[in-house]
């Protein structure tokens, strides 16, 4: 299915796992960095430049060559973990695209409001050819990989629903396998 | 030979590491698509077939996260080389960066300030080796951070040799999804604390087609474990099992394993 932004919460709720979903309107970047930033902007009382709620949160550092997108695949997730849940306590609703999932903490307080959204791993070509263009860049000072930029994006995917807004999640459910098979190894 | 030309040549081996999977690597990806079963599996692995040829088609990084370039020179005897090698090396990185261009990946490890150009203190690695002959062969393996992170080094006991298999599988099952399964297992074993690390980082640069029966047997546990692509489960978590060994000390046991993802990215270029 295709998801616009700004999100509905109806629709996030709509989502299952493996669900596969493009997305269609505005997407943000944040890695480690722009979460750093973002929390020390709230503990101060400063508005962000950018407003996250009801919008899609891409974690990705993206090459890009003066206004174009060269290639822009998704970072490890999991380096979010901590700082995730800052973020979600601000929004009513709010989607992530990444690679390998996240942690129970941050499962836990998507329920109700979030999804996460699993783009393939090192897949940044094809990730760019969805960008239509870019809208804004913030943070620039942060280094390119680290800045948020503003992306437009048609049919952004495809992207695999990996943790759902009702606690289920894909990647959990994969490790507990994993881990009943690593005991019958060793 | 001259700084121009090393400079160059390492502009040349970048652009074709970042814009061209080797032909092993393409194989391997390719068989693992038509032997998955699992769905989600099946589409991550169609992603990155698609990406590889998206890549190449318009000449631009398979990957965002270009990573760390790092070099082995293998430098033949008779050449005569009255320039600094590394500094013709940093300056093909500056200008490769600019102009391929490469994401600036480089920061300072404390200040995280980033240089803007790839290079830095003690950046990039090169590995210098003497050869016969007259020839200065550059090979480069541009290594990303998403896999780097969940590479181990561990200085086992020397009554632990068993349990090296077991050490290897329990790295590769915490790993998980993170480092962009499909992978590939480099296990440095022997040697010191440091050339156990350099011992798996080279056998990277081996052809991944071409395993012994103990790296096989490995591979196949690890495939066993239903990670999967990107850890969304399947039965291709790893390409490869990769082994390079050195004699070491009798009273310690250096292993260290270096996770590569997916994108198993390496190029060279022979200068004369």
């Amino acid at each position: 299915m295709e998801l616009k932004t700004p999100l509905k919460v109806e629709e996030i709720l709509k989502l299952k796992v493996g669900d596969e979903v493009y997305i269609t309107g505005t997407l943000y970047t944040a890695r480690d960095e722009a979460h750093m930033r973002m929390i020390e902007y709230w503990e101060h009382g400063k508005e962000l430049p950018f407003k996250i709620d009801y919008s899609v949160i891409y974690h990705c550092g993206p090459v890009v060559e003066k206004n174009r997108v060269l290639s822009a695949g998704p970072t490890t997730s999991a380096r979010m973990n901590k700082l995730a849940p800052h973020l979600l306590k601000k929004v009513q609703c709010i989607a992530f695209i990444g690679k390998g999932g996240m942690s129970g903490e941050v499962r836990e307080a998507m329920k109700g409001k979030a999804v996460y959204l699993a783009f393939t791993g090192g897949a940044g070509a094809l990730a760019a050819e969805r960008i239509k263009s870019v809208k804004k860049v913030y943070w620039e000072d942060l280094g390119m990989p680290e800045a948020v930029w503003e992306f437009e994006v048609e049919k952004f995917g495809p992207c695999i629903v990996g943790i759902d807004a009702h606690g289920n999640d894909l990647y959990s459910e994969v490790e507990k396998k994993v881990n009943a098979r690593l005991r019958e190894l060793l | 030979m001259n700084f121009e030309d090393v400079k160059n040549g390492v502009v040349e081996v970048l652009r074709k590491a970042h814009t061209e999977l080797p032909e092993d690597v393409l194989k391997a990806l390719k068989k693992a698509y038509e032997d998955e079963e699992n769905e989600i599996a099946k589409k991550n692995l169609e992603a990155i077939l698609r990406n590889v040829e998206a890549a190449k088609k318009l000449n631009v990084p398979m990957c965002q996260d270009t990573g760390i370039p790092v070099f082995f020179v293998e430098i033949g005897r008779e050449l005569k080389l009255d320039f600094d090698i590394k500094e013709a090396i940093a300056e093909g990185v500056r200008v490769a960066t600019k102009e391929i261009p490469l994401r600036p990946n480089a920061v300072h490890p404390l200040t995280r300030e980033n240089s803007n150009d790839n290079t830095g203190m003690n950046i990039p690695p090169v590995d210098v080796t003497l050869t016969e002959g007259d020839k200065l062969k550059i090979t480069v393996l541009p290594k990303g951070a998403g896999s780097e992170n969940l590479s181990v080094l561990k200085m086992m006991l020397p009554t632990e040799v068993k349990k090296i298999e077991r050490f290897i599988i329990e790295t590769v099952a915490a790993a998980g999804g993170k480092p962009c399964p499909p992978i590939i297992v480099a296990v440095g074993i022997g040697g010191t604390f440091d050339l156990a690390a350099k011992l798996a980082k080279k056998a990277l640069l081996r052809n991944i087609l071409q395993m012994t029966n103990f790296e096989l047997e490995i591979l196949e546990k690890i495939n066993s474990l239903g990670i999967g692509p990107m850890g969304m489960g399947g039965k291709t978590t790893a390409l490869a099992v990769l082994t390079n060994f050195a004699h070491c000390h009798t009273a310690s046991l250096p292993v260290a394993i270096n996770i590569q993802c997916w994108a198993n990215r390496r190029a060279e270029i022979v200068l004369r």
